[in-house]
Formats: C-alpha cells, structure tokens, sequence
C-alpha cells in the first residue's frame, strides 16, 4: 500500500510553473528578511525558517480548494504565505506588533487566521496532529468534501499521539492529509539516530492508511502526490500519508550550533536539489519565460517583501491593555464557516 | 446447614434495589453459576448466580419485591434432605447497616496538611571553605557528574542530551565522560520516555529525566504524577520511583504562550512528590545531588534565564543541600519578602532598594517547594509581622496563597498586614516585548507591595 513517487517530467503549464516560482521565491526572500530582522534584534524567542522546504507546502496548496484546512507546526511562515496569508501581518507578528495576525500576542510560533483557514502555529511537537485530525472529522460531520492538510516533521513523527490520530483518522475514514516533513533533522538529531524504522510514510501500513514518499525537492512531484490523496480524501476513503523528503538549509531555530551535520552536506543540497533552481531552469529551458521576465518577478517579490519588513517595523507595539483581552472570549465570534 | 442468601450488591454505588424474577422455586437443586434471580438496579437488570449448591429451602421476598436493602436474606439453601425451617428461627435482619450506624464512627485523624516529610539538617560549610565562581549550569552538570560517578545506577536521559550536548548545554561533556550508555539521546517522546525512566527506576536505576523544557512535561504529566508519584503509596511502600525530572522551567525570553510558564504549583500539589526550585549555582548544585540520592521522585525546575549566571559554589568534595530547607538571603525586621527560584533575582533587588529608602526587608529562598519549609518562614514573620511573596506563576491557587493561608493559620496574631503575592499576570504569556514585561512580576512590583504591607 505505501508507495513511493516520482512525478512525470514536466506536465505543467507555463502559467503554473511561474506561479510556483514566484510563491516559493516569496517565502525565500521573507524567510531571509526575517533573518536579518531577528539579527537586529526586531524579532524575539524562537523563530524556525523554512528556507530549502519551500516545495512541500506550495506543491500542496497547488492541490487545495476553498474551505479546506491546513494546521502545522511552529515553523509555519511558510505554510502561511502559501495559503494566502499577507506577509505584512505575518512579519508584523514576528516583530510583536498590533499589525501582526495575532496582535503580536503570538509570535512566530503561534499564528491564525480563520479567514484562511490557517489553524496555527503550534509550538507543541506533534500537538497539532490530533488537531489536524479533528479539523478533518468537522469536515465529514458537516458533509462538505474539504480536506485538512496536517503538517509535522520528522521528530514528531515519534509522538505517541501521532498514531493516536492515525488510528482514529483511520477507524472514522476522516479526510485528513497527514504531511511528513522529513528533512532528515529533528534540532541536531538526525532521522536515522531517533527512528528505528525510517520510512515513515509506512507507519500507516497498521492502520490501513495508504502512504507515499514524495521528493519534496521537487514541486511537480509533490503536487503529484498531493492530487491524489486530496482525490482519496474527498471521496471520502480516510486520510492519506505524504512523506515529502526536504531539507532545511538553516538551522533549526536562530540559535543552532549547525555541529551535527557538515557544511559540504548542506552545500550540496543547496547546489544540486534546489527547488527553486529546478523550476527556474524548467522555466528557461521551456522557453516559458526569459531571464528578464524572471527578474522582472525577483525585483517585485523583493518590493513585496521590504514592503511587509517596513510595516513590520513601523506597526506600533500592541496598546498595553492588550495584556488583558482575549483570554476569556464574551461569545463565539460569528462562524460563517458552517 | 441452611444458610441464607443475601441480596447481592451489583454495583458500587447500589444500597437496594427490585428482585425482578425468581428463576428457582422452593425445592429446586441448584449448582453454583446457576441462575437465581434476576435483580434490577437503577442501572441495570442483573442475573444473580448461586454461589453453592443445595436445595432451595425457602423464598423470604416474592418476586416484584422493590426497595430489598443489599445483604437482605432473600432465600434460605440448604443440603437435600435438610430441614430448613431451621433457618427460619434467624429472622431476617432488617438491614446490617443498622448496626453500623449505631457503632461509633472513628474518630478523624488530625488533618495533618501537607502530610509530613522528615527533613535532614543542613550541614554547616566548613570555615575556611575555599568559594568558586560557578555558573548555575555548571553547577548543575557538576552536580550529574559527581553523582554518575558515585553511582553506577545514575543515568541521564533526553532530547539532545548527549551528541547535542544539552539543548541549554546543560549536559555538556557528560557523554565524553560516561559514553551512550548512561548519556542517552531519545525521540521527541516525553510521555514514553518518561514512563520508560519510572520504569526504570522500578527496577532499581535511579533515572534522571532532562525535558527540555517543562512545557513538554506536561506531555508527560500523567507518568510524572500517576506512576512515579503514587507508586510507593498504591504498593504499600514496597516498591518507590527514585527519579529526578529536570529541565528548565518558567519564562525564557520572547518564546510566546506555549513555552513560557512556572510548574511549582503544579507539582507541588502532588503528595508523593518533592518539588525544587532552585536559585543560586550552590543551591542548584547541593540541591541536585540530594535530589539524585533521593528514594522519592523530584521535580526539578530550573531556569533558563538563571543557567548563566554566576554564584560562590564551595569547593567541597561532596557537597549537598537537604531538601526542604528554606534559606534565609538576607536578615531583616520590617518585612519578610519570600520567594524562589528566579524570583529571587526581584526579592533581593527589591530588598536592596528597600534599604536605601530605610525598610529592612528579610529575604528567604524557599529553594525547595514540597516540602516546604513554611517554620522557617512562619519564625521570620513573627519577628517582622508583615509578609510579600514573590514569584513567576500565575496568580491562582499560586505557591503564594498556600503560603498566605498557613502563615493565616500559624502566625495570625502576629501579622500587621494582610499578605502580598507578588505573580505573574493571570494570562498566557505574550509574545509582544512590552506586553512580556508587563505580564512578569517586576522588582518594582516587589517594592510596592512592600510599601503597602509596611503602610509606608
Ligand atoms: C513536545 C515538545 N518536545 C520538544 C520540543 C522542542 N523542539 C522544538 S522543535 C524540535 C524538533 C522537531 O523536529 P521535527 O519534528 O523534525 O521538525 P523540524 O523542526 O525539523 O521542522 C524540538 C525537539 C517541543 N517544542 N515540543
Ligand atoms: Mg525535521
């Protein structure tokens, strides 16, 4: 039943690959941009970019319909930009201001935003795929056919409540996607020194849980994969396992020693399976675009991004009674999900 | 002989209930596992087996009966033959509680909150005792060291405890020096790995369990509390659970809601379990090797923002701390200031500034939270008759309030002013600086109450 993939050469449209260009090449330069803000101090605590994975949730959001969710973990920028969220009240957020998505009362780690379906942000490891599981059993219970990406890494995949959701997602026939964001690193514990079995796309294997390893390197490839689960889903045959292989280029938060993997490993990723590279030279062997079109791109992303990097630092920190508010909740705010 | 069959309880809960069907009559031979009747509950219908086997003398309550009280004669068995109306003469009881109502009630014992924990005497550092500067964390990984090295049966284990050398550097060196057998990096699994260190102790190891932080604990609140807090009690003292769980507890920097909040009054309110939190290198390291020899499970908390600063350690061979002495930092005779852990960092601050404004505040470091030395606290107050408390939690059912009330209770008459607790604030914490400042308890903060309790 578990699989693995690899998508057929290039099936995509021109005007799908300079999408997916310009949506990875944004969450790049904002990750980037957050780098130098959290190195000049504007940005506190932990902040975990996604620098290197940036084809896993852009391939998956290329699969996503209206109304459907995505939950994932504290290293989330990206996750966010995919699903449409501004990178102003993103990087707000990051610098602690009344601008950001959550007030500034969240940080990097804790973001939401119900408009875009976006379900956090959570700091917890493998918190969030209970929740994903339950965000899914809402979709079944009100008969739409929407599905819940649940995002989660490679040192999550060992939380006990993860097959906790696996079993229930499997027994209810819940239309949940769990995503593996297998970068091969959980902090400085590579894959192979915490996971006695590493294929993990095979751990649904007990649960009649179909699985897949996908090349996350690749945007094509995960788009592939993701059509077919999100078809598994919606048809209503129960959640579906994406093990999408990544790698982050970054440490693991801003402070990381970088001591438990070499320098030349990192190169080589960076030089040989990068997934902006690969679809850039789809682009320009294509003919699809010149390399003028494509920096005519660059230059409007990086405005998009100093733009969100100027807001961010001109939002006034939160009003002081803030402190107070939003701990308790008077009523429900309207859902106009239902 | 003929014995009487009592109506049976079938649940917890049931005092009475209807004897729905007789399935014998009188006369029948019946072996154990048959069917007797069947009797309704509130919450059930039940069949109701025979336990012997005999004959079925006498029915003493006809089917349809309702309210039959349990343990109610209900029928009378005996051998073939037999002549039953024997058992008639015993009549049956009305019900056996009657009984027992009658008898007297024991009496309650002394409620003895908390229930008490024999605390060894702090030994006296030797004169001349050459000082070291130390930071908190070596302090602390010295502490590991000296009792790994003390004991075979010591060993530490963590996310990234060993090749990482410590998330917070905590464990630096130690797998150099006890290789992967006692230094042991684990998956992202805090509830197994967890439940796998209370094992362990079961078996005679004395695990010391680094979470990374103690937000991730919680994923493992139940085998911290169910398994190796309440063993030694369910086992009737057969079997304890000597374990230490430590990590860094409490608010880092700018880490949001979900990684910033104290663990004190959690655990404290555990019986079983002995909680510490520490404030100096000396305390962190003396603490600690007391906690690593203890029979009891430990919480140990520490602090991140604490782990760098640096503190005179004794240069001693073996040095330690009992647990459950409170310490005091500083005399004084207007006011006791009682804090632990970082909170110390604001008490003694305050304390400092208080000085130069002429009030003489007395600062004690609780250093152990259960058990708690509340005479050390209570003396102090008898001498000032004013006390503030400070420290990082949330404000509900706060160590501050358990402090409040037993200082209420045993120094009522001594107190001039009702006490202060100085906390953090009673919302998850933000992640926006200035929100994060205002949410932790301040020196100020500290000061003021003061103020108030001194009427200055
Ligand atoms: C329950 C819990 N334990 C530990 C941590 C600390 N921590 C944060 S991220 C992380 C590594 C997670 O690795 P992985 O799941 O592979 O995700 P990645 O960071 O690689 O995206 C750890 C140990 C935490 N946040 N929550
Ligand atoms: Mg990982």
């Amino acid at each position: 039943m578990a699989t693995r993939s690899r998508a057929k050469k290039n099936s995509a449209s021109m005007e799908e690959l300079l999408n997916y260009y310009r949506e990875m090449l944004q969450i790049r330069r904002f990750e980037e941009k957050a780098g130098q803000l959290y190195g000049m101090g504007l940005i506190g605590g932990f902040c975990h970019l996604y620098i290197g994975q940036e084809a896993v949730v852009v391939g998956l959001e290329a699969t996503s319909k209206e109304g459907d969710q995505r939950i994932t973990t504290y290293r989330d920028h990206g996750h966010m930009l995919a699903c449409g969220m501004d990178p102003k009240g993103v990087m707000a957020e990051l610098t602690g201001r009344e601008g950001g998505y959550s007030k500034g009362k969240g940080g990097s780690m804790h973001m939401f935003s119900k408009e875009k379906e976006f379900y956090g942000g959570h700091g917890i490891v493998g918190a969030n795929v209970p929740l994903g599981a339950g965000l899914a059993f809402a979709n079944k219970y009100n008969g739409n056919d929407n599905v819940c990406y649940t995002y989660f890494g490679d040192g999550a995949a060992n939380q006990g409540q993860v097959y906790e959701a696996f079993n229930m997602a499997a027994l209810w026939k819940l239309p949940v996607i769990f995503v593996i964001e297998n970068n091969q690193y959980a902090m400085g514990t590579s894959q192979k020194r915490s996971t006695s079995t590493p294929a993990i796309y095979t751990r649904g294997e007990a649960f009649g849980i179909p699985g897949e390893e996908v090349d996350g390197m690749d945007v094509l490839a995960v788009k592939a994969a993701g059509e077919k689960a999100v078809a598994h889903c919606r048809k209503g045959d129960g959640p579906y396992i994406l093990e999408v292989k990544t790698y982050r280029y970054r440490g693991h938060s801003m402070s990381d020693p970088a001591k438990y993997r070499t320098r030349e490993e990192v190169q080589k990723m960076r030089e040989e399976r990068d997934p902006i590279e690969a679809v850039r030279k789809l682009i320009l062997d294509g003919n699809y675009a010149s390399e003028d079109d494509l920096k005519a791109i660059d230059k409007e992303i990086k405005e998009i991004i100093n733009d969100s990097a100027d807001f961010a630092k001109e939002s006034p920190e939160p009003a002081l009674e803030e402190l107070w508010t939003d701990v308790y909740a008077e009523e429900l705010p309207q859902d106009d999900a239902a | 002989m003929a014995t009487e069959i009592l109506m049976p309880a079938l649940s917890p809960t049931m005092e009475e209930g209807t004897l729905a069907k007789w399935m014998v009559k009188e006369g029948d031979t019946v072996s154990s596992g048959d069917i007797l009747a069947e009797i309704e509950t509130d919450k059930a219908t039940m069949e109701f087996e025979a336990v012997d086997e005999g004959v079925i003398g006498k029915i003493l309550i006809a089917e349809g009966t309702e309210g039959v009280k349990v343990n109610t004669p209900i029928a009378i068995i005996g051998e073939e033959g037999e002549n039953m109306s024997a058992a008639e003469t015993s009549a049956p009881a009305e019900s056996s509680s009657e009984s027992e109502e009658t008898a007297e009630a024991p009496a309650p014992a002394q409620a003895k909150s908390p229930v008490q924990v024999k605390v060894p005497e702090e030994k006296d550092i030797p004169a001349g005792t050459e000082m070291k500067s130390t930071t908190v964390r070596e302090a602390l990984r010295d502490a590991m060291a000296e009792e790994m090295r003390r004991d075979d049966s010591v060993f530490v284990m963590g996310e990234e405890v060993a090749e990482y050398q410590g998330a917070y550097k905590v464990t630096q060196g130690l797998l150099d020096e006890f290789s992967d057998r006692r230094v042991i990096d684990t998956p992202i699994t805090e509830h197994g790995f967890a439940g796998l260190g209370v094992g362990a102790a079961f078996a005679g190891l004395r695990p010391i369990v680094e979470f990374m932080t103690f937000n991730f604990a919680m994923q493992a609140i139940d085998q911290i509390i169910n398994s190796a807090a309440k063993t030694l009690y369910m086992s009737g003292g057969q079997m304890g659970c000597p374990i230490v769980f430590r990590g860094p507890n409490g608010a880092a920097a700018r880490v949001a809601a979900q990684h910033s909040q104290d663990y004190a009054a959690w655990y404290a309110h555990i019986p079983g379990m002995k909680v510490v939190q520490p404030y100096s290198a000396a305390d962190a390291k003396g603490l600690l090797k007391s906690a690593i020899r203890d029979p009891n499970p430990v919480v140990f908390l520490e602090n991140e923002i604490l782990y760098g600063r640096s503190f005179d350690v004794p240069a001693l061979d073996d040095y330690t701390v009992p647990l459950g002495k409170a310490k005091i930092w500083r005399e004084g005779d207007d006011v006791t200031i009682v804090s632990f852990g970082i909170g110390m960092t604001y008490a003694l601050e305050a304390a400092d500034e208080l000085a130069k404004e002429g009030i003489s505040a007395e600062v004690i470091d609780l250093r152990t939270i259960r058990p708690m030395d509340t005479e050390t606290v209570v003396k102090s107050i008898m001498k000032t008759n004013r006390c503030v408390t400070v420290e990082e939690g949330f404000p509900v059912c706060s160590i501050g309030n358990y402090l409040s009330a037993t200082i209420m209770q045993e120094a009522f008459d001594y107190l001039d002013a009702p006490v202060i607790n100085c906390t953090g604030k009673d919302v998850p914490m933000p992640y926006a600086a200035n929100l994060e400042k205002l949410a932790l308890t301040s020196t100020k903060e500290v000061m003021d109450a003061v103020k108030a309790v001194t009427y200055r």
